[in-house]
């Protein structure tokens, strides 16, 4: 009854193919726009800006990023914090040696940078599948970590390898507070989302999807390999280029390349894992429901468990953060985009069952 | 060149291979036969000598705390084959990795919530003292425990090859239905290679928590064993041990000669990524690691 596309005529190829071919889809993405552009920054405070929000869209993206190599691509990798911090690196550097560089392009270029470097880790996908495959993209993962943390060049020879960022202005426009900072990051993340659910429904993601179904399948109907995981490796990590030049700049300030270790890939798959692998919506379910449950986790264990000792608070939420993995792949492996999925058709028939 | 030094480096090398070895192994059984990659295989290990050392230090007998140890291992095993693996039959391989990753964060949740997170010293009465073999030191303790590894392999082996639950185990491994088809009970078979990888775990983690001290850091053994399990390939138990060897072997020699080669002070903390790029220029060769099953695919 309230989702129901019946009546809805295409009058033209234009609304044929247009992103969300039902009315109720787009009202909806422009009341999340409107609300994400307007509303929050209305209510929320800084504390939400700085510790829950821009965070949020900031693993949304590399999660995204992730998503293509992985959900659309079909290469399961194991290196995406990795590709962050080439990313955050880089941006540093180009703002730092190249004067008068504008924040966009630097963003733009440490992107293409991590893009660079994903190409070249991505080579070894055409040989090798599956887990050797992610236990090999576990090479760019350490490699890329003891790179920025050996040659201290890329953080300008500080001392401890921590990288201040630059102040964020562009067009004499500075983005100094924690709201500023949550619109930039924003207009950023909504553009490569856009970018990204484009690409996933015109032909490049078709490819990339064949290459995920069965590659040896895609390359006899004439897919060329060679260069479909190679633009997918490029894409995903210019995505997660991006998204680590934002944790830099946007989020954190100051940054060291040990806030790119393993943890924070496994952080991103299991984002898109319990999102939805080869879902652009999956990437932002999972990206808040991973943001959000320790800040749960913490404030009900305080409700429920006054007093309780922070060794064993911190150990309690190792268990409990496990168990909701696993019993989240037991229920519903398929992810949060798949119960969004259903609750439509579900929505489409209600309140009359047929 | 200084060849004895060569030596030296080398046989410290290869026995330092057969500690990754010995994680790779807990690996190589479970993927074996259930086809799960098992992240949780590191903090199994960290599991393990956690209990063991914090029953010794509580006053239990060597012996019996390694039984019950072991028991609780096999418990584990069982448990996580009943509630995690059984629900999650027929879901995509990429499922269970995420569900074992899952299980990791339990695991040692669960150790440093029931024992503490303290570093504890483990001491097995081997002493780590060098021994002058010709004009070459070696450590005891590397003997030793190349030594366990050694007799852990073979009665792996022999368990594999002669007794009946060996033999079912290779069925599973070969193929699932045709298994379940001739009446091999495959959650049965599930449990016992939970039970057996932990048990592996166990002594990996003795003989590493004797190392290193027993502490959170032991569950990054798995990332030592990782590179080790793509060398030799997953399904292959030499494959894990001669993967280890090469590893061990090729990461001390790289640190020690091209560290001190280059001036640069390059060497020092390479080897988190030298055994990753190593085994993947192998990778690069044989696809499928050294002794992995061939991969024939057909459309």
């Amino acid at each position: 009854m309230i989702y129901r596309e019946a009546g809805q005529f295409k009058d033209g190829y234009a609304a044929d193919e247009q992103i969300f071919p039902i009315r109720q889809d787009r009202y909806g993405i422009v009341f999340i726009l409107v609300l994400a552009f307007v509303g929050v920054p209305l209510i929320a405070n800084d504390y939400w800006f700085s510790a829950i929000l821009i965070p949020f869209l900031i693993l949304s993206l590399a999660a995204l990023g992730l998503n293509i190599l992985t959900g659309y691509t079909g290469q399961l990798s194991l290196g995406t914090a990795g590709f962050m911090a080439v990313g955050a690196f880089a941006a540093f550097n180009f703002m730092l040696r190249v004067p008068g560089m504008p924040l966009l392009a630097a963003f733009i270029l440490a992107g293409l940078t991590a893009a660079a470097v994903g190409v070249v880790f991505g080579l070894p996908s055409l040989r090798i599948k599956g887990f050797y495959l992610a236990v090999a993209t576990l090479a760019a993962q350490f490699f890329i970590e003891w790179v920025l943390v050996k040659f201290p060049w890329f953080s300008n020879y500080n001392p401890s390898g921590v990288i201040s960022a630059q102040p964020m202005e562009i067009l004499g426009y500075a983005f100094d507070t924690p709201a500023r900072k949550y619109m930039l990051t924003l207009c950023i993340v909504a553009v490569l989302a856009l970018a990204a659910k484009n690409m996933a429904r015109c032909e490049t993601g078709r490819v990339w999807m064949a290459v995920r179904d069965m590659d040896i399948a895609a390359e006899v109907i004439g897919i060329p390999i060679l260069k479909t995981k190679l633009l997918a490796f490029a894409v995903s990590s210019f995505y997660c280029g991006v998204a680590g030049a934002l944790w830099a700049f946007a989020y954190l300030g100051a940054v060291e390349p040990a806030a790119f270790d393993l943890g924070r890939s496994f952080q991103i798959l299991f984002m898109i894992i319990l999102g939805g692998v080869g879902t652009v919506l999956g990437s932002f379910l999972g990206a808040a429901f991973i943001v959000l449950l320790p800040i749960f986790l913490n404030v009900f264990a305080h409700i429920l468990l006054p007093g309780v000792s922070s060794s064993l608070l911190s150990n309690l939420e190792l268990i409990v953060f496990g168990s909701f993995i696993i019993f989240f792949l037991i229920v519903e492996p398929h992810g949060l985009a798949r119960l969004w999925q259903i609750g439509k058709e579900k929505l489409r028939l209600w309140p009359f069952p047929h | 060149m200084d060849w004895q030094f060569f030596l030296e480096v080398l046989i410290g090398g290869l026995l330092a291979g057969v500690m990754y070895s010995l994680v790779a192994l807990g690996f190589v059984l479970i993927y074996k036969a259930s086809g799960v990659f098992n992240f949780a295989q590191g903090g199994m290990v960290f599991f393990a000598a956690l209990t063991f050392v914090s029953l010794v230090e509580r006053g239990v007998n060597f012996w019996l705390a390694m039984v019950i140890t072991l028991a609780v291992m096999v418990v584990l095993g069982v448990l996580i084959e009943r509630i995690v693996l059984r629900p999650l039959v027929n879901q995509p391989q990429i499922t269970l990795f995420m569900a074992t990753i899952g299980l990791t964060f339990l695991i040692e949740g669960l150790a440093q919530g029931i024992w503490d997170a303290q570093v504890h010293g483990l001491d097995l009465g081997i002493p780590d003292v060098p021994v002058k073999v010709g004009a070459i030191n070696i450590s005891q303790f590397d003997l030793f425990a190349s030594a366990t590894a050694g007799i852990l392999v073979l009665a792996l082996a022999v368990f594999f090859q002669k007794t009946r639950i060996g033999r079912a185990l290779r069925a599973v491994a070969d193929d699932h239905q045709a298994a379940m088809s001739v009446g091999i009970p495959l959650n049965h078979i599930w449990a016992i290679v939970w039970a057996v990888a932990g048990f592996v775990g166990l002594v990996a983690g003795l003989l590493w928590g004797s190392r290193t001290g027993v502490q959170f850091a032991l569950t990054f053994t798995a990332l030592k064993a990782l590179p080790v399990l793509i060398l030799g390939g997953f399904t292959s138990v030499p494959g894990a041990i001669v993967g280890g060897l090469i590893i061990g072997a090729s990461e001390k020699l790289a640190e020690v000669y091209i560290g001190s080669s280059i001036g640069l002070n390059i060497g020092t903390g390479i080897e988190n990524w030298f055994p990753y790029m190593l085994a993947l220029l192998f990778l690069l060769i044989r696809p499928e690691g050294l002794f992995g099953e061939k991969r024939i695919e057909r459309v």
